[in-house]
């Protein structure tokens, strides 16, 4: 019989925390510039310029095709050298954090495109009429219109995609970058109790994740009640 | 005002308006019906360019809408148009659905606008509801206040396009006496709608449509008393029954 010993966690708490610190570092870069640059991806592949829509549709399509894992490695790999030619850092510069926000960022934005693009598509057509025949140009009516809206009707949806995106920020134990999964299996392997870790790391993503989305639940029961 | 000459539209083979020619001038109430899918609502919103034509030409006020290098948004600017289902902005409020445009487009100082939004608030009976959001207003009082939108930009003419249609009955008379005070006030309007009332009590002429093309353009006596076409008489006498 197995026999726990959870001794080693107290005393690697302010370490799993710088960890937790780095999880949630790349999780709301990622949010946000994924919002931003999928709110524009979202508007060019609706708009009826085609080129602009190719664009969009293949940069979604790609990024929903090709594991995230496989992305952040090329990340890992490529971004550095770029970063360090560019910036004229000397070379070995640990860039693998700004690396993981970027890959992170890139990839959701294809995910957060899609939500957006759906909102935007769920204000009706009438509405942009509306702004046009005020005299509005298309900018104003997206800025003050039709974004406002498509964004309430999404926060749920965009809350949830956080949250899936927090779990999935663990991937980079791939570049042995010490988030809050790999903190926690960086002490488990220097005590020999990586059971024990790895359960209260799962433990500690329940929670958070848990407790999220039934937050979400609730903001969406308040907004649209069925 | 508004010249339609010759215009056309197509959806691929489908012919939705065929070569359209129309004048509404300065003052002039026009009423413009016929049934369904006849392209009347195509029609009204070709003359703001919402909807764009393949061939002929629309002058609004000395500009011609199907020009490349016409300001579409300018023009807009000052032609109202009132919309089926409303169109307010329903994450605004009502003052803020009357400033808004004011502000942002014509480009009035936010007291300014707010202050204009509210006189003609009042002018459609809607003071009370200011500080309300669309959704808080019955559909007729919505309607009131898509018309008091329209309105706060100065337009030179309204265009309405079936703004009765999607109203209960007994709230179509409210947004009709409201239509009927601007006409009465000399307002240019080209009003797409199946309320023949209101069209006998207002309407300077009469335009029918049927598949596309202007079937008759006459003025109101003579289109109520002997409607040419065949299919007008048809018309009228399934609408008129009730």
């Amino acid at each position: 019989m197995y026999e726990f010993d959870w001794s080693s966690i107290p005393g690697s708490l302010p370490f799993l925390w710088d960890g937790m610190k780095i999880s949630l570092e790349i999780t709301l870069t990622a949010v946000i510039f994924g919002i931003v640059w999928g709110t524009l991806l979202a508007m060019m592949r609706l708009s009826s310029v085609k080129p602009l829509s190719l664009f969009a549709a293949g940069y979604v399509n790609f990024f929903r095709a090709v594991p995230l894992v496989m992305v952040l490695l090329w990340f890992f790999l490529i971004v550095p050298k770029f970063i360090e030619q560019l910036f004229n850092l000397p070379p070995g510069t640990d860039l693998r954090l700004t690396s993981a926000m970027i890959g992170f960022a890139l990839f959701e934005s294809a995910y957060y495109s899609e939500i957006i693009r759906a909102g935007i598509q769920s204000v009706p057509k009438g509405q942009m009429a509306a702004c046009y025949a005020l005299g509005m140009t298309y900018g104003q009516a997206m800025r003050l219109v039709v974004l406002p809206q498509a964004f309430r009707n999404m926060v749920p949806l965009l809350l949830t995609q956080a949250i899936i995106l927090f779990q999935d920020t663990s991937l980079v134990y791939v570049s042995a970058l010490a988030d809050f999964f790999g903190a926690a299996y960086k002490v488990g392997d220097r005590d020999g109790r990586l059971v024990e870790l790895l359960l209260f790391a799962g433990l500690v993503y329940f929670v958070i994740c848990f407790a999220a989305s039934t937050l979400v639940k609730r903001l969406q029961k308040k907004y649209h009640p069925a | 005002m508004i010249k339609i000459e010759n215009v056309s539209k197509n959806y691929g083979s489908f012919d939705v308006l065929k070569d359209c020619s129309t004048t509404v001038n300065k003052g002039e109430v026009v009423v413009v019906c016929g049934p369904s899918g006849s392209g009347k609502s195509t029609l009204i919103k070709c003359v703001n360019g919402l909807e764009p034509f393949q061939s002929g030409q629309i002058i609004v006020n000395g500009t011609s809408v199907g020009d490349p290098k016409t300001n579409l948004s300018k023009l807009r600017s000052h032609v109202g148009m009132v919309f089926q289902h409303f169109e307010l902005f329903p994450h605004m409020s009502i003052t803020e659905n009357l400033a808004i445009a004011q502000i942002k487009v014509l480009k009035r100082s936010k007291d300014e606008a707010m202050d204009k939004g509210l006189k003609l608030l009042d002018r459609v009976g809607l003071k009370a509801h200011a500080h309300k959001f669309p959704g808080q207003l019955s559909g007729g009082q919505q309607q009131r206040v898509a018309i008091a939108r329209a309105l706060a930009m100065d337009p030179i003419c309204m265009l309405f396009d079936e703004p009765t249609s999607a109203l209960d009955p007994e709230m179509i008379n409210e947004v009709l006496d409201v239509m009927t005070e601007l006409a009465q006030e000399g307002m240019t309007m080209m009003c797409v709608t199946h309320e023949m009332g209101f069209a006998k009590r207002v309407a300077h002429r009469v335009i029918f449509m049927d598949h596309g093309r202007i079937v008759e353009d006459d003025s109101k006596d003579a289109f109520f008393a002997n409607p040419r076409s065949e299919r007008a008489q048809q018309f009228l006498a399934k609408i008129l029954q009730h």
